[in-house]
């Protein structure tokens, strides 16, 4: 008896090293594509394309996708899904903008707050109402569109009838009839400044997924996510606390996605409820570049930074591919993302089956 | 005596499971039938205050048309989102799901304009283009649609990632087919397929009314049918049975990409242009809302095509009454997206 335990546990125990073995080719492959990648990039394009002025904005605009990508993996850990992102990254940029003219803290500190909230009401839908997250925040998703479609004319018209006393001009300085703009004359674009010669958005990337990173693999938190997406029915019946978890994975997610959204607003000046269309699928894209399953129950943090990495490079090159003239137009574009995310789940496909 | 008792157990399970759904689909259908009279309503007062109609002539024969044109509109809206969510129900009965739709209307919306205004229709006559024109895109819907499917059977792929690789690439495609310019056009033969009105009628309604009758027959009596949803409740066991796995899945995405040609055909016919960044944009969110509102359940094993059909109607009708009672656009999203949110919610208790 005792022996045949034994054996067990000696089994899971090589298998979990093998798993964690593969997971980390996995982000090795990809971080060496990605070497690869830059550097035949830097030869053939030169100066243009390794310019640090190139490198900090393609950095920039990648990490609004890392945050949401991050929330994403957890997210997907645990089997689910997070499809509202996009439209809470929008909504936080509304928040945002309307919130600078109080200073970049608070902007920063209420837009999270209330993207955590609806991230929040999507982990209570999923895990108290037992509503599939694909459907959850697919409703998510589109009420956060329509209410930053709102916002703009309810912050002009209904504001000052809310608060009575505060000049009409403080509420609709800044809004259009469809977008609101970010209050210049406060610090709200500080955000992006450098510290120590690097943008700060960069810098809080690195940190959230160094952060994440050693959430995953070695806080409890991190192993409950792990396990609840290998065997929900398991851990539930392990006593884990199934429901908190999952509420927690979601609320991070709304969390990760209203960060986006103040620095998208940031960059652009203005906040347009028609902004970071497609931004989940990106996410998603991310998350499976990186190697994590869909399926749930194992991946890893910074694979998931060098998926977002690698597609934003990609892209960022086929803005410089320019051949005889014939310069590729974003549809092109498009269609070689579709092709190049075919290839990688085409490479990946042997990879997850053996291990899946 | 116990598994007696489980059975009898069993069985009151099953009624209760049943009756609940027919609770649901009769309160489905009072709900649309509340709100369409609530709209007959308004629509009448309307006319009926309108004086000149009344000085003109019969106040019934204005109403008449006021509703006429009402359920055309309502009916006209929602026929593309109910041949994509057939499709979708399709799919989702499998237990998969189908992003790429929307790409795949744009690709479909896209060739039909470069056949009939090409030179195929100088050198054999506009007829034939015509017929080309919606038999050939409706083939390369189904061919991307056979791609998804074997990605998903063949090379092991979870169809949210196959299908979202065409959902990427394909709305690609459609816009590098005319380096995304719109092409604008004025076909009344070729339109008929949406701006015909035989007997009154819109065309495509009568095509969406087609396209739910079939897919209601085979899910209903046919093998295929049957297939489909025990591949959906358990691929294993329906492997084992000697159910063409592999086959059937193929099937229903091959299915989802020709009805989400036809849906893009239609399209472009409303709108005299091809307009392959807009044609199609989220209508897989319509569609899939539908299909979960409709009661057929994202895990799959379950379909139900007429649930779809009334659940594509219920949203449009509640956007329409909202509209029409003058709640903006906006509000009107978030609006439905509760709704959504409460159909799927009853739903889930009773599989609960």
């Amino acid at each position: 008896m005792a022996t045949i335990a034994n054996n067990a546990n000696q089994d899971t125990g090589t298998r979990k090293f093998q798993l964690s073995n593969l997971m980390r080719q996995q982000g090795a492959l990809v971080f060496i594509i990605f070497i690869g990648v830059f550097v035949l990039a830097s030869i053939i394009f030169g100066e243009n394309f390794y310019s640090a002025y190139n490198i900090k904005t393609m950095l920039i605009y990648n990490s609004m996708l890392a945050f949401i990508s991050l929330g994403m993996t957890f997210v997907i850990i645990t089997g689910g899904i997070d499809l509202s992102v996009s439209s809470v990254a929008v909504l936080a940029s509304m928040l945002a903008a309307w919130f600078s003219r109080f200073g970049l803290l608070p902007a920063i500190f209420v837009t999270i707050f209330f993207t955590t909230l609806v991230g929040f009401f999507n982990g209570i839908v999923i895990a108290r109402w037992n509503i599939q997250p694909f459907i959850a925040t697919l409703v998510t998703f589109m009420a956060a569109r329509g209410l930053s479609l709102i916002m703009p004319k309810v912050f002009a018209i209904y504001m000052p009838v809310v608060l009575p006393g505060v000049p009409i001009e403080l509420w609709a300085n800044n809004v259009l009839d469809f977008s609101i703009i970010i209050d210049r004359t406060k610090n709200m674009q500080d955000i992006l400044l450098d510290f120590g010669g690097i943008p700060i958005p960069i810098i809080l990337m690195i940190a959230v997924y160094v952060i994440g990173e050693v959430a995953l693999q070695f806080s409890r938190f991190g192993q409950r996510t792990l396990a609840i997406g290998g065997n929900e029915e398991a851990s539930r019946l392990m006593g884990l606390p199934v429901r908190r978890v999952k509420v927690i994975v979601y609320s991070l997610s709304g969390a990760l996605a209203g960060l986006s959204g103040v620095i998208l607003a940031a960059r652009s000046g203005v906040a347009l409820p028609t902004e970071a269309v497609g931004w989940e699928l990106q996410a998603i894209a991310a998350v499976v570049v990186g190697g994590t399953l869909l399926t749930g129950g194992r991946g890893s943090v910074i694979s998931t930074l060098m998926g977002v990495l690698l597609l934003g490079l990609i892209f960022n090159i086929l803005n410089f591919v320019n051949v005889g003239g014939f310069s590729l137009t974003v549809y092109w574009q498009s269609v070689i993302r579709g092709i190049f995310l075919f290839i990688v789940v085409l490479l990946q496909a042997p990879w997850s089956k053996r291990t899946g | 005596m116990t598994t007696s008792e489980q059975t009898a157990v069993k069985v009151e399970r099953s009624n209760f499971g049943e009756r609940f759904q027919k609770v649901r689909t009769y309160g489905m259908v009072i709900v649309l039938l509340l709100l369409v009279g609530f709209n007959i309503f308004r629509i009448y007062r309307v006319v009926s205050t309108n004086e000149t109609i009344v000085e003109n002539g019969n106040v019934t024969e204005a109403f008449v048309q006021a509703l006429n044109s009402a359920l055309n509109v309502n009916l006209t809206q929602v026929a593309t989102i109910v041949i994509v969510a057939v499709g979708m129900t399709f799919v989702i009965a499998t237990g998969g799901i189908d992003l790429s739709v929307g790409a795949i209307m744009a690709i479909a919306g896209q060739l039909a304009p470069l056949i009939f205004m090409g030179p195929i229709a100088e050198r054999f006559g506009m007829a034939f283009a015509n017929v080309l024109a919606i038999v050939v895109p409706i083939i390369i819907a189904g061919i991307f649609g056979l791609f998804n499917g074997l990605m998903v059977t063949k090379l092991k792929f979870q169809p949210i990632i196959a299908t979202l690789i065409v959902f990427i690439g394909g709305r690609g495609i459609a816009q590098v087919l005319t380096n995304g310019y719109l092409q604008f056009f004025k076909n009344p033969d070729f339109q008929y397929i949406a701006l015909g009105r035989p007997l009154g009628i819109p065309t495509q309604v009568y095509i969406m009314f087609i396209v739910v009758l079939v897919a209601w027959y085979v899910m209903r009596s046919t093998s295929f049918g049957q297939y489909v949803l025990a591949v959906g409740g358990n691929e294993k066991a329906a492997r084992l049975a000697g159910v063409p796995v592999d086959k059937v899945k193929t099937a229903v995405y091959v299915i989802s990409g020709a009805l989400a040609g036809i849906a893009g055909l239609i399209v472009v016919a409303i709108n005299s242009a091809s307009d392959a960044n807009l044609n199609g944009m989220l209508i897989e969110l319509d569609a899939i809302a539908a299909t979960a509102v409709g009661g057929t359940p994202l895990s799959g094993g379950q379909a139900s095509i007429l649930g779809t059909f009334l659940g594509a109607l219920l949203i449009q009708m509640v956007k329409f009454t909202l509209l029409s009672i003058g709640v903006p656009y906006e509000f009107a999203l978030v609006v439905n997206a509760g709704i959504i949110l409460i159909a799927v919610y009853v739903q889930t208790k009773r599989t609960a």
